[in-house]
């Protein structure tokens, strides 16, 4: 295989899962979360296809794409529930949107 | 000999200047105040990403990354952004300081977890990757195992998709109602 090896790929799509998480934890924006959460996305679909082209078989390359099609599912949806907050005049913050909790 | 050795000097670089790409736009997606920064930023990530794909031959993939999330699912939010307009804009950091404190150590344990698991347990089992068929990642691949191994994942993916697109319909109708 030329170039780099697949560990390489590993720790770039480490690295990116981690800057993803970082930005959940971190930021209040909805937006923001939900832009961090497809980083998360592509970290792990990067690390599916380094270890579908380490073992030469398309699975991996089947399971990103599976992994693509919930991630726009989930962007439907999240975009949907941020216009929905939008039109009822509530603050954009994750902090402060806590009527659901017990 | 010199022209594979050239060539793998040049894929190299490539994969260097793709993985600093990518994890540099990650970061800027983090770090950006204005969530059509962040957008943007995200847009350079998914293409530096989808290089990184075809370095490991998985063309398919890299075209549906381009199309889907550069061309749907970024137009979608550039979208919602625009619409938002000022109220978009989000303060940086949340909350109170220990909740950033936490968070970035939360991370940072996560990242150096993942790095020392790959160095110790794989780093002499995944070095020599075979080498993989003519056809591999191509469209007629990833079509014959959709069509026939990966049958059922292809079918949940429809209904996934549908149910989402049932989700949008009834959270935009309800809002509407809401609003009247």
């Amino acid at each position: 295989m030329r170039g780099p090896d697949v560990v390489w790929y590993l720790a770039v799509a480490a690295f990116l899962f981690c800057t993803g998480a970082l930005g959940v934890l971190m930021r209040r924006s909805p937006l923001i979360v939900l832009l961090s959460l497809e980083i998360m996305l592509n970290g792990a679909n990067l690390a599916l296809i380094a270890f579908s082209r380490h073992y030469a078989q398309g699975d991996g390359q089947i399971f990103a794409l599976t992994v693509m099609a919930v991630a726009a599912s989930e962007v439907v949806v999240g975009l949907g529930l941020i216009v929905a907050i939008a039109r009822k005049h509530l603050d954009l913050d994750v902090d402060k949107l806590s009527t659901l909790r017990g | 000999m010199i022209v594979a050795s050239v060539a793998n000097v040049l894929v190299w670089a490539v994969w260097v200047g793709a993985a600093f790409a990518c994890i540099g736009s990650g970061i800027a997606v983090v770090s950006f105040s204005n969530p059509f920064y962040s957008a943007l930023a995200l847009i350079g990530n998914l293409a530096s990403l989808a290089v990184l794909y075809l370095l490991l031959s998985a063309e398919f993939v890299a075209a549906a990354q381009v199309l889907v999330y550069a061309g749907a699912v970024m137009v979608m939010f550039l979208f919602v952004i625009g619409y938002l307009g000022d109220r978009a804009d989000a303060p940086w950091a949340g909350g109170p300081s220990w909740q950033a404190v936490g968070a970035v150590a939360a991370s940072a344990a996560l990242f150096v977890e993942v790095i020392v698991v790959i160095g110790l347990k794989t780093s002499g089992r995944l070095s020599h990757s075979p080498s993989p068929g003519a056809t591999f990642g191509s469209p007629y691949d990833i079509g014959r195992l959709f069509l026939t191994n990966q049958l059922l994942a292809f079918e949940i993916t429809s209904i996934v998709l549908l149910v989402a697109a049932v989700g949008g319909v009834i959270l935009g109708s309800h809002s509407r109602e809401t609003e009247q």
